[in-house]
């Protein structure tokens, strides 16, 4: 049936091309939450009054995040090219997506993490340095337990925006579904596979927001 | 002993300074609850927070027992406040940990190892009455309930010292008479020194042995409870004392004279325990003459009753005299006369 309607759909090739995408999705998903929780926290602690207060450094960080917000995607792909070149070996495949997708998403990612951490009550944080808590125990057993839903419902919007991220890739030869929808779709004019392959996609996003949802939702104890 | 010296805390602001606490000397001795009272903006909550430097000083020197807390760097601070337990108006709790856990948490950071602090959580609760709801989350708590989950975690590593700020400012009145009872139990059963700020005069009056008042970042007027309810000094003070005692009774007693005109009429200040053993009762049975209480008002403190009472006293002139000489010289109720009928 699959083949009556969508006559130019080679089955294997789907799977192929959405395990890509997942495997893009995850693995770049996994590098934003732990480069953007970096990032995040390095912008709320040395933000005036922070912990770690330090006007230097928070410029610094700031201006990275800014800077690599401004640039559109497809642009940081191709700019990126030698340094995933250098640390990849290849500019192609979905492992050269990789070092593009996470500098891409990582930043957005740490404003969410910042606008978390800042939501969290300052009386908290005092308290636990009433209790005679290094900075250190504070990140790990109050920040970050603290935000976490926040922190999780912020990853759930990167991860859908890191999908748009890595259908664009594909476009320029990462593999994946944007990959195959490309080449396999729209340069042979086959648009049944453009088509399944959007389907497909909007699947990923809807079972990414589910699952986000339902972590979020459990964590969340207020 | 908690000596402090020359304590001040100057903010910095954009155009002037506000000096929050100014050159503050006092001496808190161990086991008291020690109360301290004052307006908004007073410098109350700065003074606490200066105690256990969550606030820098920007003067002065503060010694717990043998630890001068203002010479401390940062490691021992941080061991230093271990044993500092603070409670918060607040609360303050993490909403993503149990009762439990949230109990545990000093516990963590101090380092003691997870079967000692199951055992220590377990006692915790006991202690504060939480049995039973160890593992709820704070916003499964009445705001009760969650004063003594902060209670509880800030006696977890045995302080000497507790730091209250407002800690029953977000509390109903009931609530917060149970959390004071709480308070006082514990500066019984374990004999830490409680460090109390609060607006309310009850709270003073209910739980402290000594009162400091606050005004502009300075100490106005200092002593026992009971000393400071009868003889308060400061306008401030005597205000504070009205909220306990209610006012106007001047007013009240022009009045009182022109209904009584040429009766007896007495004011009975009772101070310290006196006032417990009947001594309306024990004058009527032991002399001739009628007592008639007008008005007053007697309420209990920590160092026991406090208040006073106007009365007529009727009867034989001789009889009205012994009894008048009775109480003011076998008792330490103190006697006013306010009229008298010849
Ligand atoms: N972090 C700060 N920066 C600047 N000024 C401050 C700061 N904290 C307190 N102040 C000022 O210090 C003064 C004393 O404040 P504090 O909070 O100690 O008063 P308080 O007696 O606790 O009042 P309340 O009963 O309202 O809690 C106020 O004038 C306040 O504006
Ligand atoms: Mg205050």
């Amino acid at each position: 049936m699959l083949t009556n309607l969508f006559p130019n759909l080679k089955v294997e090739d789907l799977i192929e091309a959405t395990y890509e995408t997942f495997y893009m999705t995850i693995i770049a998903l996994a590098g934003t939450f732990i480069l953007g929780i970096l990032l995040g926290l390095l912008l709320y602690l040395t933000m005036k009054g922070g912990l770690w207060e330090n006007r230097v450094l928070n410029w610094i960080v700031a201006s990275f995040v800014n800077v690599f917000r401004a640039i559109p995607f497809i642009i940081l792909i191709l700019l990126l090219f030698p340094f995933t070149d250098f640390l990849v070996g290849t500019i192609r495949g979905p492992n050269a997506a990789l070092p593009a997708l996470i500098i891409g998403a990582a930043p957005f990612y740490g404003r969410l993490v910042e606008i978390a951490l800042k939501e969290i009550d300052k009386g908290v944080i005092e308290a636990a340095q009433a209790m005679g808590a290094k900075t250190r125990t504070i990140i790990f057993r109050v920040l970050l337990p603290e935000s976490m839903p926040a922190l999780i419902s912020g990853l759930t919007v990167t991860a859908i925006a890191l999908i748009g991220y890595t259908a664009m890739a594909g476009v320029i030869g990462a593999g994946g579904l944007g990959n195959y929808a490309h080449y396999f779709g729209f340069m042979r004019r086959d648009f049944d596979v453009v088509f399944v392959c959007t389907v497909v996609i909007v699947i990923i996003v809807f079972i990414f927001q589910f699952i986000g949802d339902i972590i979020s939702n459990k964590l969340d104890k207020r | 002993m908690i000596s402090i010296k020359g304590l001040r805390k100057v903010f910095q602001a954009k155009e002037d300074n506000i000096t929050a606490v100014d050159r503050l000397n006092l001496d808190i001795k161990d086991g008291e609850i020690f109360g301290v009272i004052g307006y908004s903006g007073a410098g109350k909550s700065t003074f606490v927070r200066l105690l256990n430097r969550l606030e820098e000083p920007s003067e002065g020197s503060i010694k717990i027992g043998d630890r001068e807390i203002t010479a401390l760097n940062k490691r021992d601070l941080r061991l230093a406040r271990q044993e500092i337990g603070m409670i918060f108006q607040h609360f303050n709790l993490l909403w993503s940990r149990t009762v439990k856990d949230n109990i545990a948490f000093p516990l963590e950071i101090a380092g003691v190892p997870k079967e000692e602090r199951e055992r220590r959580v377990l006692e915790l609760i006991q202690l504060v009455g939480l049995a039973g709801r160890e593992n709820a989350y704070p916003s499964q708590l009445s705001g009760g309930q969650k004063q003594r989950v902060g209670i509880a975690r800030a006696l977890a590593n045995n302080p000497k010292v507790l730091l209250c700020d407002e800690a029953t400012s977000a509390l109903d009145p009931e609530t917060t008479n149970a959390i004071l009872d709480l308070l006082v139990d514990i500066n019984k059963k374990l004999g830490l020194t409680i460090i109390l700020i609060t607006h309310e005069m009850h709270v003073i009056r209910k739980i402290c042995n000594q009162v400091a008042v606050m005004e502009n970042g300075k100490i106005v007027e200092q002593g026992e409870v009971l000393e400071v309810f009868l003889k308060p000094k400061q306008s401030v003070t005597k205000k504070f004392v009205e909220q306990v005692m209610g006012s106007g009774e001047d007013d009240d007693l022009e009045q009182l004279q022109s209904t009584y005109k040429g009766e007896d009429i007495f004011r009975l200040h009772f101070v310290g325990d006196s006032a417990n053993q009947a001594l309306i009762s024990k004058i009527a049975k032991q002399f001739n003459v009628d007592i008639n209480i007008l008005q007053g008002k007697i309420t209990q403190t920590q160092m026991g009753a406090y208040g006073n009472l106007i009365v007529q006293i009727n009867g034989d002139e001789r009889e009205k005299d012994n009894a008048v000489a009775f109480i003011t010289e076998e008792t330490s109720v103190e006697v006013e006369v306010i009229q008298r009928a010849n």
